[in-house]
């Protein structure tokens, strides 16, 4: 499993990358949704993100799934690309399987490391 | 597998877990001269008895088998192919229910699914769901697919009022407790497209009109469609099925969703329903539609089979994150329908619309002959049409009731500008003699 050392996690499986603000679902996400099918930013451009709030709605061949946004700030990009290639959360799940991009004024205090969110992961297996 | 519920140990256990002694003692909140009140019923009959009494009450019905019918608004004198009910009474139809195990439910999903092919196509759009309650709900659900598509952030809905009034309430009562705006009615009854044009604006979820109109009126919408899509916002025609066999289909014209009331489509006119909603839309809208969708698929043999498909839309996944909350829909009446366009073909529905058609020109044309009464529009129509009468249409039709005909709808009682205004409807059942009498009946009427 791919866990990234310069990303930060949560409980509920999402990455963000305190540095560009990009946030995302991560590998261990994808991989329990299984082939996903469907992506729907639920935030545009300019919203402004509260640590928690909804940013996607992501549907797998197995469940349907809410993303949290780890962090909080004004919304500058929403990967509309997703809309046509969700396959590329199963592929590449921090790279071009970002979903939203914010400008970072917040974040949870319940965030983790990558050691941290390691360490979580397997206790779930 | 036991199929009494429950047993008296059974039912000693859980009032035992709820603390009370008896089931009665569940209804001490209820006063007790309340509680088990005395019923002056008369005795109890035979099956043979309340038999002969019910058709003694239903003797009092007066139904279009005895009545000459010019009332429509909404609902249709058609011809109903006797096929229709052969198939649709049997039983391993008449009894099915939700098919969610496809094993055993092939013949149900598959009659869904050609539904659902034959309507697509029928209204020019790419996909429709298993069907809604009635055309109301149906037009509810296309307000209820814009507000989530725009996750709320859109509040306007721009309704024509040429769109059914007890369409236009149902929608008001969906979206009486949202942020919702609904305007269009303002534009008044006669208002054209143009007018409804204007009322876009960047706010606009979502624009809804009629096809033909609650008038009867036929428009070309293609352009309000554009400048609907220029402020990005959805456009939804509700539409007449039986029209769309020869009329430009509202796919044609650019509709992300077409809806309406499937009864003209082989179901009986019934007080109250049950009807039938058709809902379709575009491929790329199709997870934001409501109720369920049946999908080809191919079984563990390769064989081609039928499914649910897309079911994380719906409410019992989704939650309180899905479009909508209903996802029951009429299949028996979705078979008939089904049935009806499979029998009839694009031939038999063309034929249809032809004959509805020419058959309201002429009645509309001689209808105008009679002095006082005039059409009410210029518009070109379909099978409906306003008549502006010399006095109340109320006593109108009562007159013509004593001649057993049922005339035609008084639309005063929805819009109060058109007063004295009749909306006539005429359909591929109604006869050249018919019409011919109705316009006698009118001209004494006219001479009174």
């Amino acid at each position: 499993m791919n866990i990234p050392g310069n990303l930060k996690y949560t409980k509920s499986d999402e990455w963000v990358d305190l540095e560009s603000g990009k946030m995302g679902l991560t590998d261990y996400a994808q991989n329990q949704l299984s082939d996903i099918v469907f992506v729907e930013a639920l935030v545009d451009i300019d919203d402004d993100l509260e640590v928690g709030g909804e940013i996607s709605s992501v549907e797998s061949v197995k469940a349907s799934a809410e993303v949290y946004a780890p962090a909080g700030g004004t919304v500058v990009a929403v990967n509309e690309g997703l809309a046509d290639t969700p396959e590329v959360i199963n592929s590449d799940p921090y790279g071009a399987g970002w979903l939203v991009q914010v400008e970072v004024s917040s974040q949870s205090d319940e965030l983790m490391d990558a050691a941290a969110y390691e360490k979580y992961c397997a206790e779930r297996e | 597998m036991t199929y009494i519920p429950h047993s008296p140990k059974e039912r000693d256990e859980m009032l035992a877990t709820i603390g009370v002694e008896s089931l009665e003692d569940l209804f001490k909140a209820i006063p007790a001269v309340h509680r088990y009140p005395d019923l002056d019923l008369p005795p109890a009959l035979t099956e043979m008895e309340a038999a002969a009494e019910l058709s003694e009450i239903a003797l009092a019905n007066e139904t279009t088998n005895d009545l000459v019918s010019f009332l429509g608004a909404g609902v249709y004198n058609h011809y109903i192919p006797a096929a229709i009910n052969h198939l649709l009474l049997r039983g391993e139809f008449y009894t099915a229910y939700t098919p969610y195990q496809p094993e055993i439910s092939q013949g149900t999903l598959q009659a869904i699914f050609e539904y659902q092919s034959l309507i697509a196509n029928l209204t020019g759009m790419d996909v429709a769901n298993a069907s809604h309650y009635d055309g109301a709900t149906a037009v509810a659900e296309a307000v209820n697919m814009a507000m989530s598509q725009f996750r709320n952030k859109r509040t306007r809905i721009v309704m024509s009022a040429g769109v059914h009034p007890q369409y236009r309430a149902t929608t008001d009562t969906y979206t009486q407790f949202s942020d919702m705006e609904i305007v269009g009615a303002e534009a008044g009854p006669s208002s054209t497209p143009d007018a409804l044009a204007e009322l876009i604006n960047e706010n606009t979820a979502l624009v809804v009109v009629q096809y033909p109109d609650f008038f009867g009126r036929i428009f070309d919408y293609t352009k309000l469609g554009e400048t609907a899509h220029e402020a990005g916002a959805l456009f939804c025609v509700v539409a007449n099925p039986t029209a769309l066999g020869m009329l430009k289909t509202p796919g044609e014209m650019g509709a992300d969703m077409v809806v309406g009331e499937g009864q003209p489509l082989g179901i009986a006119m019934s007080y109250g329903g049950p009807y039938l909603g058709f809902f379709t839309t575009r491929e790329k809208y199709v997870r934001k539609m409501a109720g369920r969708l049946v999908g080809e698929s191919v079984d563990s043999r390769g064989q081609r089979a039928f499914v649910l498909t897309l079911t994380p839309r719906e409410q019992h996944i989704k939650r309180e994150r899905a479009t909508s909350n209903i996802c029951s829909n009429q299949g028996l009446l979705a078979l008939a329908a089904g049935i009806y366009m499979s029998l009839l073909g694009q031939t038999g529905m063309r034929q249809v619309a032809e004959l509805c058609y020419h058959k309201a020109h002429y009645a509309a044309e001689r209808i105008a002959s009679i002095p006082g009464f005039e059409l009410c529009h210029d518009e070109p129509f379909f099978h409906e049409f306003a008549v502006c009468c010399p006095g109340s249409v109320e006593e109108i039709n009562a007159h013509l009731l004593e001649h057993g005909f049922l005339g035609g709808y008084d639309l005063g009682q929805d819009y109060p500008e058109l007063e004295n205004h009749m909306l006539v409807a005429v359909t591929e059942k109604t006869s050249k003699e018919e019409i011919d009498a109705l316009v006698e009946i009118l001209s004494e009427v006219s001479h009174d």
